[in-house]
């Protein structure tokens, strides 16, 4: 067991700003007053608007930030850690609808550049920097759909299980460093992002989701499902016949 | 000179951890190479980590542990000379039998000589003796250059001044020559009393002539029921019959904490606990060593690792006479919300002393630890913080892990002096730890 107890959250770093499940995991977090928010987003107006509904007391920031960006990556990273950052939510992403990135094969490609790509570029400057600090947590979002490719949603699927095995591996990596990976693991989140679509089973709230990774966060757990019942689906899914796995539309 | 290694430091709250790279210095020579060779995340010096909070690490970068925690202290009369690392342990186990005590005690025996210095402890007889800033004679220190500085109240003033009780942030103290106290006997002579509920403690420690040492320990599940105990250094005929040898000192630690994964201490547990405490305890005097009156918890080795993985927090505020009713809300109005602290120390402070960042201040001084787990304890600690600061106290940065920057320069007026001083002896920043970081303190 270490002695890694609890520590106070002064300065959150919020990638992907306009997040329902990010700004539910701040609000879920009960920061100190005081404590600075920093929301990265691509607009700044969006971010104004998630500001808003961030609890009173804080301190926000609104810094630009674009995942597919990363060459402009190392630079953000540079100024988002003049001051010791307590905790990175890297909670960016795009749904892609399947049928569109099947037309259109370049689609594809920009959704892997956010979700994967600029997932390992943002995570990887986070992490050297905690490095540097010699403390920090790191909250990465992989989804069920990393669990086994699906027709509904495999080019989403592949960017998540990319990202998983990458978190996988950075949290072994960052062992003894002081800087710790949650790794999330969600079912199906209702919420902007799934608009539109239809639900499956197991569904949860963006609330959910955030509650379950605060409590993580505090339990210094390196993995999390939400809900919790979704570890058991996804041995499920493992072990259905893909005759069957196939057919099945969700 | 080691190399160093990555080591991950927490507080005695065993909260707040962070990596630093962990050295050791043989001699006054390697501080110095080590200050001059500091990264940019800079260097500070650990003692025992004592420090409930985050003041003596520093998270990425250089950690020195206790300098010369061996040498052998040099008695000059009534005169100690040691080295910054020697415990006060050790500092007791070689005075005692001597004759001579260690004049400022804290509640912990386990610190060393340039810790205490850096926090400029304070016991139970602060009333009487001040903090050890009165004590202290001399103190040798590698400043932020490598230079060596040696300086005392009437020397290099100011620099002794932003020493004493300026956290480690002005150089690393390698050295300090302290007075001492004589006693005849290695006993103190305890007065106990109890007392029924909060208000008839306060007037109790407020009107009565308190002895050399007086300590409360209240009860926050019981509406503020306290102990009183009034202590005195036992003279020699003032022993019981048959204690052979009056100067004898063997301090134990009786049983070590295990580690345990989800705290064991309960509210339900604790109130059960303080009851049985308050029964048990007696109204009269008696005789008892020096170690169980000034260091009952050292019985109890590792003792926080009780409150499990996520550690606790323990909060020490002073505040003036007149600011009672901030007092009264550790037994009111915390317990009301479901934030019993577990453990509620109080005790009187009598005028303060020059240091710059020098905690006691006339007044009132109260401690109180805290399990975490309960998310509206950060939201009362910030409103006590608030209301402290307000009526001209402060809070204890030694016991400090979640102050914020802008309450700081409001509790200590002379911050930006000691900012002035400190910036003398350190112009390129080399001392830095995460308490210092956290609060903006340069």
């Amino acid at each position: 067991m270490t002695d890694d107890g609890e520590r106070p959250l002064r300065r959150v770093v919020l990638l992907g700003g306009t997040s329902e499940i990010g700004l539910a995991l701040v609000a879920a977090l009960e920061l100190p007053r005081g404590a600075t928010v920093v929301l990265a987003g691509r607009s700044d107006e969006r971010l104004a608007t998630a500001a808003a509904t961030l609890p009173d007391g804080l301190r926000v920031e609104r810094v630009w930030f674009d995942a597919a960006a990363s060459e402009r990556h190392a630079e953000l990273f540079d100024k988002l850690f003049v001051d010791d950052v307590d905790l990175v939510i890297a909670a960016f992403g795009v749904l892609p609808r399947q049928a569109e990135v099947e037309q259109e094969p370049t689609r594809a490609v920009d959704s892997l550049a956010v979700n994967l790509n600029g997932q390992v570029s943002a995570l990887l400057h986070a992490a050297n920097h905690m490095r540097a600090q010699g403390h920090g947590d790191l909250v990465v979002f992989s989804s069920i759909a990393a669990v086994r490719g699906r027709r509904a949603n495999y080019v989403y699927g592949a960017a998540k299980a990319g990202l998983d095995a990458f978190a996988s591996g950075l949290t072994d990596a960052l062992h003894g460093s002081g800087v710790h990976v949650l790794l999330v693991r969600p079912g199906f989140v209702r919420g902007r992002m799934t608009e539109g679509m239809k639900t499956a089973p197991f569904a949860t709230m963006p609330s959910k989701v955030a509650a379950a990774t605060a409590r993580a966060l505090q339990e210094r757990s390196s993995v999390v499902w939400a809900p919790a019942s979704m570890r058991f689906v996804a041995l499920a899914m493992r072990c259905v016949p893909r005759v069957i796995w196939r057919r099945l539309r969700f | 000179m080691s190399s160093g290694v990555p080591r991950s430091y927490t507080g005695w709250g065993r909260t707040t951890s962070s990596v630093g790279i962990s050295v050791r210095a043989r001699n006054e020579h390697d501080v110095a190479e080590l200050i001059r060779t500091a990264p940019t995340r800079g260097i500070v010096s650990r003692g025992l980590g004592r420090s409930y909070g985050d003041a003596a690490q520093n998270g990425g970068g250089v950690v020195i542990e206790p300098f010369q925690p061996d040498a052998k202290p040099v008695l000059a009369g009534d005169v100690v000379t040691v080295s910054a690392g020697v415990s006060l342990a050790t500092l007791l186990q070689t005075l005692v039998p001597r004759g001579l005590l260690p004049p400022v005690l804290p509640g912990t025996r386990h610190v060393t000589v340039a810790g205490a210095i850096a926090a400029d402890v304070h016991g139970k007889n602060h009333h009487v003796d001040g903090s050890l800033g009165r004590w202290i004679e001399r103190i040798v220190l590698i400043d932020g250059l490598g230079e060596r500085h040696v300086m005392s109240p009437t020397h290099d003033t100011d620099a002794f001044w932003a020493t004493v009780g300026g956290m480690g942030l002005t150089g690393v103290v390698t050295e300090a020559t302290m007075r001492l106290l004589p006693i005849d006997t290695s006993y103190v002579r305890v007065r106990t009393r109890r007392v029924r509920d909060f208000d008839a403690l306060l007037s109790t420690m407020r009107d009565g002539r308190p002895a050399r040492y007086q300590v409360a320990w209240v009860d926050a599940f019981a509406k503020g029921r306290a102990i009183v105990e009034d202590g005195e250094l036992a003279r020699f005929w003032e022993l019981p019959d048959g204690v052979p040898r009056p100067l004898d000192y063997r301090p134990r630690t009786r049983v070590v904490a295990p580690h345990v994964p989800v705290s064991p201490l309960r509210p339900s547990l604790v109130r059960a606990f303080n009851a049985a405490w308050w029964r048990r305890a007696t109204d009269g005097e008696r005789v008892v060593a020096l170690s169980r009156f000034f260091h009952p918890l050292d019985g109890v080795g590792q003792w926080p690792r009780l409150y499990g993985r996520r550690g606790f927090l323990q909060y020490q505020i002073v505040v003036p006479d007149g600011a009672e009713h901030l007092l009264e809300r550790f037994v009111t109005s915390l317990p009301a919300a479901g934030l019993p602290p577990f453990l509620v120390v109080l005790k009187r402070f009598g005028p303060g002393n020059d240091g710059l960042l020098s905690f006691p201040t006339p007044g009132w001084t109260i401690a109180a630890d805290f399990p975490f787990g309960n998310p509206a304890l950060s939201r009362a600690l910030d409103e006590l913080d608030e209301l402290t600061a307000s009526v001209g106290g402060r809070v204890y940065l030694a016991k400090d892990s979640r102050l914020r920057a802008d309450a700081l320069a409001q509790m200590y007026p002379e911050l930006r002096r000691w900012q002035k001083v400190r910036a003398e002896l350190d112009p390129l920043g080399r001392f830095q730890s995460d308490l210092d970081r956290r609060l903006s303190m340069r």
